[in-house]
């Protein structure tokens, strides 16, 4: 027998032990090995310190500077509403904040449902945009590869079936609840092996270049 | 004198001092009880007027009788008039006046009468035909072979109750009964599952009524079960459903939220995910039900309700991720990093050492 109840109870059970074991190994095997491999030994005499300055990098680089809005204002305006809509949505809807204190064991306070659920519709609308902008941009639908599509494709859905599942516009719902899982369970896995790693490594390498122009007592 | 079971129901009702008064308002209640319009009353009385009264036989396998303790709460129509006047219950272990040899006569008589004409309703879940036939017998028969033997010539299934309809509390991991759900084993004839743990009394009379008014079975969802009680979730129907939508929770029992009514999705409520009418037909005569009294949906009326994570666990978390899974894939995935840094430190040192300087004469002699 199998039917709708039985798909979600498969996508809780199963599915999410492998995909998270998946992100678990394969995001910390880079990490480490990032770590690890480090940077060549610089043997000039520092200028300055390297912490300050990478850590002001790290926040400094998440603001595009005056040049970059200038010359692709779509790609930071749209660029970060979604990106803001995607991060309210996973760690503030009341239902995440109870997953993710089932799966570390700690959490932190919700949004209130209407909130997260705007947010939500934003992001959808915003990651549609990104898409027709890919498709139409001469540049970017040239420079754009398979992986640039499907990473898109896996982010979308994950937001779309999470909006169907909450409108509970799907039926039966645990089909719906179960899509949605599942979407989020194939996020989990191709992220470490993808340009998605960039949720974790971005702000390392923010770090590094920071680090490295603080050394030489330069700008960053 | 007629036998009672040839009689159609307007004479037995009549029989028994029901008047058309009486008789209209019953028909009423079961339209709005199968969400059918108030005027489709006259075409139900007109309907039960002529029915004839089917012989019902009631199998109660492996099972806590809370079914039929269930059906005895019945208020819309209530057990007396389901037994007396709806229908011939030849069968019941636990209503039924005769024991021993002379019930089980009672069910083969009934089967023989009413050949392909009779309702079988099961409560309880039946030990599969590998399993051991030991673990549930009737009168030194294995539940398997009664089920088999008396669904052969039935018009139609009712499986009541979760054990009946999905395998229930006894095929809960792992399940050591092998216990099977009626629809796992008959599949040749129609089978309605009226699931819940145990189902509202007035669904499992509601489904015999329409049985009677229409004679055919009323329309099912992908489980087998009637759309018109199960057709909605506890979420969509739960008069806490405003709470949800504007993001109020109770977060324990006993906390301010409880006590103002909030929705109880954090403390484990099943109901997002559980089809049952317990929020629009309540139990008790319609006096309250579990999420009114303060307690989450269980979801009983959903397959595999027992192994679909803790009571107390929401909707969201996972069966069996904690912790220490992901801490322990963590760090093989920190092994594996470092067991790869370290194969390019090696690549690096070894091809240092192994380096050969060459000229840019040799070079452009190459070329």
């Amino acid at each position: 027998m199998s039917g709708s109840m039985e798909f979600l109870l498969w996508t809780k059970g199963p599915v999410f032990d492998v995909a998270l074991a998946i992100f678990a190994i394969g995001l910390l095997a880079r990490l480490v090995e990032i770590f690890m491999l480090g940077r060549a030994p610089n043997y000039a005499e520092p200028r300055a310190r390297e912490w300050p300055a990478g850590l002001r990098t790290m926040l400094t680089r998440t603001v595009a500077d005056p040049g970059t809005f200038k010359r692709a204002p779509f790609n930071v305006v749209v660029g970060w509403i979604w990106h803001i809509g995607f991060l309210t949505a996973l760690l503030f809807f009341v239902p995440h904040v109870e997953l993710i204190q089932g799966v570390l064991g700690f959490a932190w306070p919700a949004l209130p449902n209407p909130l997260v659920d705007f947010a939500t519709a934003v992001t959808i609308l915003a990651l549609i945009a990104t898409l027709v902008h890919r498709l139409t941009h001469p540049v970017k639908r040239h420079i754009s590869t398979v992986e640039d599509y499907l990473v898109w494709a896996v982010v979308f859905m994950v937001v779309l079936t999470g909006y169907l599942a909450y409108h509970r516009l799907v039926e039966p719902y645990p089909l719906a609840l179960g899509m949605h899982i599942l979407s989020a369970e194939i996020l989990l896995i191709i992220l470490p092996f993808t340009k998605l790693t960039h949720i974790f490594t971005a702000f390392i390498a923010r770090w590094y270049n920071g680090a490295a122009f603080g050394r030489k007592g330069v700008q960053s | 004198m007629r036998k009672r079971s040839d009689k159609t129901l307007g004479e037995s009702l009549r029989d028994h001092g029901l008047s058309r008064r009486g008789f209209l308002k019953l028909c009423a209640t079961t339209a709005s009880l199968m969400a059918l319009p108030p005027s489709m009353a006259p075409a139900i009385a007109a309907a039960l007027e002529q029915a004839r009264r089917p012989s019902v036989i009631w199998l109660s396998f492996q099972e806590c009788t809370g079914c039929t303790e269930s059906l005895t709460r019945a208020h819309a129509p209530t057990l007396e008039d389901l037994i007396l006047d709806f229908i011939s219950l030849d069968y019941h272990h636990t209503l039924q006046a005769a024991s021993g040899e002379a019930a089980e006569a009672a069910r083969l008589q009934a089967m023989e009468e009413n050949r392909g004409q009779y309702l079988v309703i099961v409560d309880g879940s039946i030990p599969g035909p590998d399993a051991n036939p030991g673990f549930s017998t009737v009168a030194g028969h294995s539940n398997y072979s009664i089920l088999m033997e008396t669904v052969e010539h039935a018009a139609a299934v009712i499986a009541v109750g979760t054990c009946a309809a999905f395998g229930g509390l006894p095929q809960a991991n792992p399940n050591p009964t092998g216990a099977m759900s009626v629809m796992d084993l008959v599949r040749d004839k129609p089978v309605i599952n009226v699931p819940g743990c145990p189902p509202i009394p007035m669904v499992i009379t509601g489904v015999i009524a329409h049985y009677l008014i229409f004679g055919r079975l009323p329309e099912l969802d992908s489980y087998g079960r009637p759309l018109a009680f199960y057709g909605q979730s506890i979420h969509d129907r739960c008069y806490r459903r405003p709470f949800y939508d504007k993001g109020l929770f109770a977060e324990s029992f006993d906390d301010e939220g409880a006590k103002l009514g909030w929705c109880l999705y954090r403390l484990g409520c099943k109901g997002p995910t559980t089809y049952n009418a317990c929020a629009t037909m309540k139990w008790n005569d319609g006096t309250s039900w579990p999420v009114e009294a303060g307690h989450p949906c269980l979801g009983c009326s959903e397959p595999r309700f027992w192994d679909a994570g803790g009571f107390y666990e929401p909707v969201s978390v996972p069966l069996t991720l904690g912790p220490t899974t992901l801490l322990g894939a963590g760090a093989a995935g920190a092994v594996v990093g470092g067991g790869l840094a370290a194969l390019s430190r090696k690549k690096g040192r070894d091809a240092a050492a192994t380096r050969q300087p060459v000229t840019v004469d040799e070079l452009e002699q190459k070329l």
